[in-house]
């Protein structure tokens, strides 16, 4: 069991390290999309400051989906999912080996990058642990729904637009107590979107390998 | 004894058998459901007392409250009739799930589109974030996400199985939504929009509500069975029944 896993994980690593520039795209993406919201309002401080959570969490919300698409198309076609289907290991437990490196290569640099983005919108320092713990909680959610909707659409030709109006329903809890906790920290006041975070965390990542197995299953049929 | 007892549920999984019980039952409930809605309709909009406060106004809640119940009821027993799909491999569960999505998407716009009606002169706005608002119109986005992915397949079974298991992934996540859209709302109550006492409602409004209410559910469920009846004869439509069917009909 542990050897799939291990196996599985690292064969995702290498993959994303030889595509390196795969890996860049989400990311300025991510700084764009906050860059444009900036454009589009007017570089008021105070301004900046009430709409900046919710920007920081929608631009992570479309970054994660933005290389979501890739998941699982080339396995897909190149028939190393349907392998992994037959093979008498638990395909759930594969799909969690490859949801952790793909959160690894996606969403641990976007967290790493959302200081930036932060001084952008001027939110205070004080707020900075509290984006950064919650970007930690929120961002596995995002990996698992986005994987659901491209485990979905995977043999669609052109499911990327699906795969966005399937998902972006099921991540609103995410991103409202996301945004919202961000805002209770830049306010200084008690931190209690947190806890319904982590829950729904722990939720996405106990039943959502199962559920997209389930996806991928029915994909290859 | 024990095979005895479950053959109703093996008959469910025939689509001429329910074409036929569909049709059957389709005509009572139908009627029923048309006599309901008559009777509610004079019952709300004539003799019941318009409210204090509201004035005639309040009597939009006779389509918007039964049709916001709908909208919900609608979206579970899809979800259920995808599971039952899904765990016992059944073609007309998926049949009337995707008769049902339709149904229960246009009962979520038509709640959405009263309250947005009876918001304007109560309100004094068009749209306001509150969270029942805000939960049914994230519900109709997961209808159109289901019939989206249900039409996206070239092969109806993939198409089926795939929304199936959105499906039951979305009626999980309900209840995550409506609880986080609650709490959102809770952090900044929005002070200028006075909010009427919603549960103390008179009895001479609550009764032609309630049978409003029935009325709506008699009426989906005769739509519904309208709507499954076309869907067997679509899905089938390459199976003997349907040619025997058609055989049969005078003038042909």
């Amino acid at each position: 069991m542990r050897g799939v896993f291990m196996t599985t994980l690292k064969r995702e690593l290498l993959l994303a390290v030889r595509r390196g520039s795969d890996l860049a795209t989400p990311l300025m993406f991510f700084i764009l999309v906050g860059m444009l919201f900036v454009l589009g309002l007017e570089p008021r401080p105070s301004l900046l400051v009430a709409v900046g959570p919710g920007v920081i969490w929608v631009a992570a919300l479309l970054a994660s989906l933005l290389g979501a698409e890739r998941l699982f198309r080339d396995d897909f076609h190149g028939g190393g999912l349907e392998l992994a289907a037959l093979s008498p290991e638990p395909l759930s437990l594969n799909i969690l080996a490859r949801l952790l490196g793909h959160w690894l290569v996606t969403a641990v640099p976007l967290i790493l990058l959302a200081p930036v983005l932060s001084l952008m919108m001027n939110l205070p320092m004080q707020a900075l642990p509290v984006l950064l713990l919650v970007l930690l909680l929120g961002t596995p959610v995002f990996t698992v729904l986005s994987a659901l909707g491209a485990a979905l659409t995977v043999s669609l030709r052109g499911g990327g637009t699906l795969l966005a109006l399937l998902v972006l329903p099921l991540t609103i809890p995410v991103l409202i107590f996301g945004s919202r906790s961000v805002v209770q920290a830049v306010e200084g006041d008690a931190v209690t979107g947190v806890w319904a975070l982590a829950s729904i965390m722990m939720l996405a990542i106990s039943l959502g390998p199962m559920a997209i197995a389930a996806a991928i299953r029915i994909s290859l049929e | 004894m024990a095979r005895e007892n479950w053959r109703w549920f093996h008959m469910l999984g025939s689509p001429p058998h329910v074409f036929r019980i569909a049709g059957r039952l389709a005509p009572w409930f139908g009627g029923l459901g048309l006599a309901a809605l008559a009777v509610a309709t004079v019952w709300g909009l004539v003799f019941a007392p318009p409210d204090y406060e509201q004035g005639d106004g309040f009597r939009i809640i006779y389509v918007h409250v039964p049709s916001a119940w709908l909208s919900l009821f609608v979206y579970t027993m899809m979800a259920v009739a995808c599971a039952v799909g899904l765990i016992w491999r059944m073609k007309v569960a998926f049949a009337v799930a995707v008769a049902a999505a339709p149904l229960g998407a246009a009962f979520t716009f038509l709640s959405l589109a009263t309250g947005s009606l009876w918001g304007q002169p109560m309100w004094g706005t068009w749209w306001t974030w509150d969270p029942r608002l805000t939960s049914q119109l994230i519900l109709l986005f997961l209808y159109l996400g289901f019939i989206a992915l249900n039409r996206a397949f070239q092969d109806q079974r993939s198409g089926d199985r795939a929304s199936a298991l959105l499906a039951v992934v979305g009626v999980v996540n309900v209840p995550i939504i409506h609880f986080s859209v609650d709490w959102w709302h809770s952090l900044h109550q929005p002070a200028t929009i006075a909010k009427f006492g919603a549960p103390s409602i008179d009895t001479a409004m609550l009764i032609p509500l309630l049978i409003m209410a029935v009325g709506f559910k008699l009426y989906f469920v005769w739509l519904l069975l309208l709507q499954l009846r076309s869907e067997l004869l679509l899905r089938e439509k390459r199976a003997s029944w349907v040619a025997d069917l058609v055989s049969e009909q005078p003038g042909r």
